[in-house]
């Protein structure tokens, strides 16, 4: 057989392969030749034939067959098959292949080999690819060399000593005396090392850090002297004495300085001496400055070295290096928390490199710019900001509109400096602002009473403008849903009200519904606007042909929503305005948590225990009216079962849809990302506990009501997690032979109590007692005062409409206390 | 500590790849087409640093060959830089101005030389002269393995 081709030679060839074809042909023909080489045992070509077969793994075809002869060259006494089978162990044999143990034989006898450069061989490749197993077995033979004298192979088994710990931190101990002295070495190969070395232990062990810190003198002279030590050409990189041995050392000093006073005291003079000396000019300078930075700040360091680091850090901004700026700000980013103030300083800087073209250094500028975003500096930051986002890549749109919002609820200046901020978000990144800040906006601008005109009428004008940005197109339905009748009446102080007219109105929201810009849940919006303003305009046909048009959309949602808003003109249109009017101002309990709604009544006076004092929105009169009647004098909190209709992207705060079931069917709005989904509903701020999972003893049911064949009967119960609260059923009951219809049960409850009716399970009372309707009522008595409650019934019985009003005064003592 | 190191050239051949951790094949084989796909389509005006995966990769580009180093979260990415160029003046001192050619047909050296230089992804040696005179050595010792039989040969009197 002839001689296998050299390693050069079948390089060469390859490289004429003109397709990737022809080089698979190539490598193939060459593998086979290789194999049978192998398969003769022959001994002088097994380095070339795996030299090869290297070369052919690099360019990505398989060479596992070549393990075992790596083995062998390893195991080999020339000096050339040792260097080609460690080289061929480290690229194919790590740990995950069964057959490297096989290695650790010959890495110990070479270990202790006569010649240096085979022990440093197997040092090496130990230190790069060693298991777990074979650090165990040949971890003696590290510490060994770690004390040689030799300083080649004290370096190398020092590295080796770091790859044995990383791999089995239990063996950390057996190198402790060995690193006794290591530091007195004068071989700057061996310094360094040594320093790596000590640095592992230390991180790893706290045991270790305490007993290395007695060397933070001898690393603060080691230091010194590279520093002063005049020009050493053999460790010189650009007039800096061995730049690679000051950044270990200064890392080294981090760890050990990090919470220990003493210690950071005796550094400080050095950090301060390498802070102030070192050329900058190259990057090299630069490296060590980037590292002392680090060190002063994790360090206890007296503040003016702080202020030192942070300027050090500023000036980096400046720098026309852009890896120096990225580093710089990477930093800044690090330290704004703890050293806001002197960050601060560097704010102008750090705005100008929001317009880098470095699309990293961007966004670390655009993050550090938030996060020096205070009250004093709101407006300016937030024109710089708003610039960026305005030309700014999509990747980043998303985060800076989230930061603008947070920041913008903050330190927001004005209501109305708010609201123009949000417009211009939704406006010029309106696309790409998260989910979740559509519910977020909508409970902003309800909370914003005094602007609603204001806002409404700039949303609007937007709308005008472009309808393909979701979610501006979602607040804005939901405005001019709520607030339309502002919007026609021309009511706006804050600009010059614009003039339109209800069909203009209409006609926008319509045109929602048919574009092919508008996402379903978007659609869903519209509609339900649509829905709300019946009570607010006067074209109220137009808008009941609108609904019932969209009672046979295909999209479910539309259609659902459609036929269920056709209902309430037909059998509930005395329920209509109730349902529709205003939402009630929303009281955030934190930023993202689930919101509180709170029940508002026809009065102004709002002594609702346990919720803050809101200012009310302003309700139209008519409706409370008719429960205020219903109830005489103004002991009594009238409940208006305000629910609503429409689900805005589920945050939290819904109410239950009076039409629907009694769960919150599964809204197919974008699921936002706020994760307390639960629906909290009014007393579900006083506990998290679903509602049924009382077990108290049992109250008695009583007798509510009976008349007329209608029964009401009630049973109890106290959901364990809040005393205050008690969940009351009605279960109604129908002894004549004529079905009772459209029946619907209304309650209020004095001043002092809180009252919420959920959805009844019907509204047909059957006959001879065929069946029951039951709702669930939940009161809370936080005063624990006796539960007085008045109860309006109305239902069709026989054709006739039937109403009646009855006082229940006879609960049973365990409901309420 | 460094993961590993790349070299691989403008048209996406690798040159040179040193894993400093355990890595299954297929998984090393993603992460460098990923990796090269990324480092090459950076712009000239560009930082060398970027953030790929949970790792920190500082690349430096020398005439048609880029050098990409993988390196964690507390490493300082302006001394890598340094450490890439150290490696590159090695390559240049040991081959004669060095260029790509060198590293293709002569990569078991360019990993000796790299293995002399670094150990576990650290620096051995922050001496240049050093670790090239290692280097010769090595070289010397493989040649007299070879010589005795060649040098004979090669005057006839074999």
């Amino acid at each position: 057989m002839p001689a296998p081709i050299r390693l050069r030679e079948l390089i060469r060839t390859i490289r004429t392969a003109r397709t990737q074809a022809e080089e698979r042909e190539m490598i193939q023909k060459e593998c086979a030749a290789i194999r049978s080489s192998f398969r003769e045992e022959d001994n002088t070509y097994r380095c070339r034939n795996v030299a090869k077969l290297l070369y052919m793994h690099m360019l990505g075809y398989p060479a596992h067959f070549g393990q075992l002869e790596c083995l062998k060259l390893i195991a080999s006494q020339k000096f050339t098959d040792k260097r080609i089978g460690y080289l061929g162990a480290m690229l194919l044999l790590d740990e995950r292949q069964d057959v490297h143990l096989l290695m650790t034989n010959c890495i110990k006898n070479d270990l202790n080999h006569s010649t240096q450069y085979v022990q440093g061989l197997a040092l090496c490749t130990l230190g790069c690819m060693g298991s777990s197993e074979m650090c165990r077995d040949l971890a003696g033979e590290v510490e060994k060399l770690l004390k040689t004298s030799n300083s080649y192979l004290r370096k190398k088994a020092a590295l080796c000593a770091v790859h044995v710990i990383r791999k089995v931190p239990e063996l950390m101990e057996m190198f402790l005396p060995a690193t006794k002295n290591l530091l007195s070495e004068k071989n700057h190969g061996v310094l360094h090392t040594s320093v790596v070395l000590l640095t592992e232990m230390c991180e790893r062990s706290p045991d270790m850090l305490l007993h290395f810190r007695k060397l933070v003198p001898q690393l603060v002279r080691i230091l010194k002297n590279l520093i002063m030590s005049g020009y050493s050409p053999e460790h010189d990189v650009s007039g800096i004495s061995d730049p690679f041995l000051q950044v270990r050392i200064l890392r080294l000093l981090r760890i050990l300085g990090r919470s220990d006073d003493d210690s950071s005291e005796a550094m400080n003079d050095i950090l301060a001496q390498v802070a102030t000396n070192t050329e900058t000019s190259k990057n090299v300078g630069n490296a060590i400055l980037y590292e002392t930075v680090l060190t002063i700040m994790d360090i206890k360091s007296e503040s003016g070295l702080r202020v030192l680091a942070i300027n050090i850090l500023g000036r980096f901004l400046l720098n026309n290096d852009k890896n120096i700026r990225y580093v710089a700000l990477t930093s800044l980013l690090k330290t704004v928390q703890t050293d806001h103030n002197a960050v601060q300083r560097h704010r102008s800087t750090i705005v100008d490199c929001l317009k880098d073209l470095d699309v990293s250094i961007k966004r670390r500028a655009m993050e550090l710019s938030f996060a020096l975003v205070n009250g004093n500096n709101i407006r300016g930051m937030m024109k710089e900001l708003l610039y960026f986002l305005d030309s700014c890549d999509p990747e980043f749109k998303a985060d800076c509109a989230s930061g603008v919002f947070l920041a913008a609820e903050k330190y927001a200046p004005s209501k109305r400096w708010h609201i123009d901020t949000i417009m211009r978000v939704l406006t010029t990144a309106g696309s790409y602002v998260r989910d979740d800040s559509v519910p977020n906006l909508i409970q902003l601008i309800t909370n914003s009473v005094e602007m609603h005109a204001y806002t409404v009428q700039r949303l609007y004008k937007a709308l005008l403008d472009d309808i393909s940005q979701q979610p501006l197109v979602q607040v804005s339905s939901w405005c001019i849903g709520e607030y339309g009748d502002l919007l026609v009446s021309g009511q706006c102080e804050e600009e010059e009200p614009i003039q339109v007219t209800e069909d203009e109105v209409l006609d926008v929201l319509e045109g929602l519904l048919v574009s092919n810009l508008s996402a379903p849940v978007t659609r869903g919006y519209s509609l339900t606007a649509i829905m709300k303003l019946s009570t607010r305009f006067s074209s109220v046909n137009r808008i009941k042909k609108v609904v019932s048009i969209y009672g046979s959309s295909i999209d479910v949602e539309l259609q659902q929503r459609a036929v269920e808003y056709n209902a309430l003109f037909k059998k509930y249109d005395h329920m209509r305005p109730a349902l529709l009017e205003r939402m009630p101002i929303m009281e955030k309990t934190a930023s993202n948590g689930p919101t509180e709604i709170v029940q508002t009544n026809g009065e102004t006076e709002a002594s609702m225990p346990d919720t803050k004092h809101l200012p009310l929105v302003t309700q139209p009169a008519n409706q409370a009216n008719d429960l205020l009647d219903l109830l005489g004098g103004n002991d009594v909190v009238p409940v208006i079962q305000t629910t609503l209709p429409t689900k805005p992207a589920s945050a939290g705060g819904e109410l239950l849809d009076l039409l629907g079931d009694l769960s919150l069917s599964g809204d197919p709005a974008p699921a936002p990302s706020v994760p307390i989904s639960q629906p909290p509903f009014l007393l579900d701020g006083l506990s998290s506990q679903p509602l049924f999972n009382d077990t108290s003893a049992a109250i008695p049911p009583m007798t509510a009501y009976s008349k007329n064949g209608l029964k009401i009967e009630l049973t109890f119960e106290r959901t364990n997690p809040n005393p205050n609260i008690a969940v009351i059923t009605i279960h109604a009951t129908n002894t004549t032979e004529a079905d009772m219809t459209e029946f619907v049960f209304q309650a209020a409850v004095p001043k002092t109590f809180q009252l919420q009716l959920l959805s009844p399970s019907s509204n047909i009372v059957p006959a001879l007692n065929q069946g029951s309707v039951t709702q669930v009522i939940r009161v809370l008595n936080p005063q624990k005062q006796q539960l007085r409650m008045r109860v309006k019934l109305t239902y069709t019985h026989k054709g006739s409409p039937v109403q009646d009003l009855a006082e229940v005064n006879n609960f049973p003592p365990q409901s309420w206390q | 500590m460094m993961r590993f190191m790349l070299l691989f050239s403008r048209q996406g051949k690798l040159r040179l790849q040193k894993w400093y951790t355990a890595t299954a094949e297929r998984d090393k084989k993603k992460m460098v087409r990923e990796l090269m796909q990324v480092v090459l389509a950076r712009k000239p005006k560009m930082s060398s640093f970027l953030e790929w995966r949970d790792l920190k990769i500082v690349y430096k580009r020398y005439a048609s060959l880029y050098f990409c180093c993988a390196v964690e979260e507390q490493d300082n990415e302006l001394i890598t830089l340094e450490v890439i160029h150290r490696f590159v003046e090695l390559l240049d001192k040991y081959f004669g101005s060095v260029c790509e050619l060198d590293i293709i047909f002569n990569f078991e050296k360019a990993y000796f030389i790299l293995d002399e230089f670094l150990i576990g992804g650290e620096i051995q040696d922050t001496s240049k002269k050093s670790v090239l005179k290692a280097i010769e050595q090595a070289d010397l010792l493989q040649e007299e393995d070879e010589s005795p039989r060649s040098v004979l040969e090669e005057m006839g009197l074999a």
